[in-house]
């Protein structure tokens, strides 16, 4: 299965309109959404049938058994996160606590255990394709984790499929890094704007030391000319590929505003995807070819 | 004053208002916890910066003094540490920094040394001060930096301080709004900008923080933000209409209040709606 | 000499697991005694670094070989430094890896991936 992941630096650039259109316009049998912090995909992919769920396990957090505690002090003297409060009882904060254990191990009193935690759910459509998402619960850390499971979890289930999209989640952290592995290339989406463009900087660089194949395109070009001439500059320089733009269109943000895919309505971002998804397409399965000559 | 701004989707605006607001008002503390992507430094430029390394705890262990016994890699509940070829082997990527396995050892030979993650810039803007955090690429998290640089300015309770969120609704933006007096959050009128309010709007119902709503990019059409807010009866603090000349201002990263009469009023008149609506919630439920 | 194979059920003829890291067991294969030990491999619900932990299972039991489809970074790295020889397995069950790397037919793994870097997969 070749798997193209989508991914962009800043939030907010349209990576996930963009992956709806790429889904349609390839026909995938398997996508997956890894922004599993703020899913979105399955907002502008409606489903014909509810989904199977599962709930995922984090790391497992400490509780303190207020009868065994003998108030001590030694968990919170040692606990490195400030998870260990004392204001009454002494209690454990589950956002803050990382599960290391630490306090289990300094109790004298056998007062602490660790108890496994759900930190997020796993939905998995399986229809006509494989639509593989998760929302990880608010406050939660793990993100990396539960980017893999979704990923694993659209590889078993649409094991069958020849291509897959996979929308990513904004910044450089773990869940990216997570959502990088095993991808055949990276599209990352660029925003012309000094912002957008510092950004886009941090996740080549992130995504290099990968070793991943890249590619670039720029959305909404026209709001900044100027701007967007610096990408296309610093895309030649840094040799990474550049495949395209599409205009700000206030028609696409109409059309997902009700749920619908940019390539369905007659739209000039709509009909800028699909040159931009050809080369894309192109880049990716030219490399593919190149590898498999080597082997 | 500790006011933090946050959205659930990216690029709604948290950095545009927070910018704008920090520069709308007399003197303030500008604080950019997006350490993955900080934006804020941009539109500021700030000058005369003091630059900090930031630093976790990595084990290792004195060979001479290890034996081998393997009770630090069966503690390690993140698999950090292996033993093989005669040493023990710690992965720093992985180390969560716990402690744990220097604890553990019984016959002392595990010290910690520091790593570096990333780094926080201090700096000047006129009348605003800038504190920048950077992850260093590559790094999973930037919770330490973020630590250093709320912890730092937990002092200086006095100033008005503006902190400028990550995307979404994880640990890490937890992290910033824990001791915030009042959350913004900005939203933009879309499907996508409305799901994600939902879910920072659980978050600060959930840390019980006095909050309101900004609606960035409005216009004419329909707004799935706007009829959220009133459904749920969440206070709207302000209203930010799209605008062209916004938008190059914006993209060429200059502060629209210091760049436009129009925008400086419009920014004043915003704080002025915040810092009452701020001190309401704050004296409404005065623990915060 | 001992033979580690990551593999999906305790037999010798059940396929080869397509992850070292999270495979639910390994085969140890005694070339000697001809003896098949089946071990749980208890990194498979690790939250991260589920390599390192798998490493350091077939360290602890002493492997000189292991024969697996793929390797992350960090796991190469703590199977190296116990100067276990690391072979790409092909097509075929367990039993039929091991007869093909007894026969010399199986090559060194050089392509070891960057890993999930403690997330799993």
């Amino acid at each position: 299965m070749v798997q193209l992941l989508i991914l962009s630096g800043k939030g907010g650039t349209g990576k996930t309109t963009l992956a709806g259109a790429f889904i349609k316009l390839s026909a995938a049998k398997a996508y997956a959404d890894c922004d599993v912090d703020a899913p979105n995909l399955h907002l502008i992919m409606t489903q014909q049938a509810q989904g199977e769920k599962s709930d995922f396990y984090g790391m497992p957090k400490a509780s303190i058994d207020t009868n065994l505690c003998v108030r001590c002090d030694f968990c919170r003297q040692s606990c490195r996160f400030g998870a260990i409060d004392n204001e009454s009882n002494y209690t454990v904060d589950p956002f803050a606590c990382e599960g290391c254990g630490v306090c289990e191990y300094v109790c004298p009193a056998g007062a602490i255990t660790m108890t496994p935690a759900v930190s997020g759910e796993l939905i998995l459509y399986s229809n006509d394709s494989v639509f593989s998402t998760a929302q990880l619960k608010m406050g939660s850390g793990n993100s990396g984790k539960l980017v893999s499971e979704v990923k694993k979890q659209m590889l078993s289930a649409a094991a069958h499929a020849d291509f897959a999209v996979i929308d990513g989640s904004p910044g450089i952290g773990c869940p990216v890094i997570a959502s990088i592995s095993g991808a055949d290339m990276v599209l990352i989406v660029a925003e012309p704007s000094v912002s957008g463009i510092s950004d886009m900087e941090r996740i080549i660089k992130t995504a290099k030391s990968f070793g991943v194949r890249l590619a670039v395109c720029i959305n909404k070009y026209d709001i900044n000319k100027m701007n967007t001439q610096h990408i296309e500059v610093y895309c030649s320089n840094a040799g990474v590929d550049f495949v395209g733009k599409i205009p700000f269109d206030p028609l696409a943000i109409k059309a997902v505003n009700n749920g619908k895919n940019i390539t369905e309505i007659d739209c000039s971002s709509g009909r800028a995807v699909r040159d931009v998804y050809k080369r894309t397409v192109e880049l990716l399965f030219e490399s593919k070819k190149r590898c498999e000559k080597c082997e | 004053m500790k006011i933090a701004v946050l959205s659930g989707k990216g690029g709604t605006g948290k950095t545009l208002v927070s910018v704008n607001l920090a520069c709308a008002a007399k003197s303030s503390i500008y604080i950019d916890c997006d350490v993955e992507e900080p934006n804020g430094h941009l539109f500021f430029k700030p000058t005369n910066i003091k630059e900090e390394q930031i630093k976790v705890k990595i084990p290792f262990a004195d060979n001479a003094l290890c034996t081998g016994c393997r009770q630090c890699v069966d503690f390690c509940k993140f698999n950090a540490l292996a033993y093989a070829g005669g040493q023990l082997k710690v992965f720093e990527n992985i180390c969560h920094s716990c402690g744990g396995c220097v604890l553990v050892c019984p016959e002392n030979a595990l010290a910690e040394k520091e790593r570096i993650v990333g780094m926080t810039h201090k700096g000047d803007s006129g009348n605003v001060t800038v504190y920048t955090g950077f992850l260093n690429t590559g790094e999973p998290s930037g919770i330490p930096i973020i630590k250093k640089m709320i912890g730092e300015n937990n002092q200086k309770r006095a100033s008005l301080t503006f902190i400028d969120c990550p995307p979404g609704s994880a640990c890490i933006v937890m992290e910033n709004i824990k001791d915030a007096d009042y959350c913004i959050l900005v939203a933009e009128p879309t499907l996508f900008g409305v799901h994600n309010l939902k879910m920072v709007y659980e978050l600060v119902k959930l840390f019980d923080k006095p909050h309101g709503v900004i609606l960035n990019k409005c216009q004419d059409s329909e707004n799935p933000s706007e009829k959220f807010c009133v459904e749920q009866r969440i206070e709207i603090i302000g209203r930010i209409a799209y605008d062209y000349e916004l938008g190059t201002l914006n993209s060429n990263a200059e502060i629209a209040v210091r760049s436009s009469e129009k925008y400086k009023t419009i920014f004043s008149s915003l704080l002025q709606n915040v810092m009452r609506e701020a001190r309401h919630g704050t004296t409404i439920n005065p623990k915060r | 000499m001992k033979i580690a194979c990551p593999v999906d059920e305790k037999t010798m003829e059940t396929g080869v697991c397509i992850s070292f890291g999270r495979t639910p067991y390994f085969l140890i294969y005694d070339t000697e005694t001809k003896q098949a030990d089946f071990v749980d491999n208890s990194a498979a619900a690790s939250q991260g670094g589920a390599g390192i932990k798998a490493a350091q299972t077939i360290v602890d039991k002493k492997a000189e070989v292991l024969l697996t489809p793929r390797c992350g970074e960090n796991a190469a790295e703590v199977i190296k430094a116990a100067k276990i020889r690391i072979f790409k397995t092909g097509v075929g069950s367990a039993i039929d890896n091991i007869n093909a790397f007894l026969d010399g037919k199986l090559s060194e793994l050089d392509e070891i991936h960057t890993g999930f870097h403690n997330h799993g997969g």
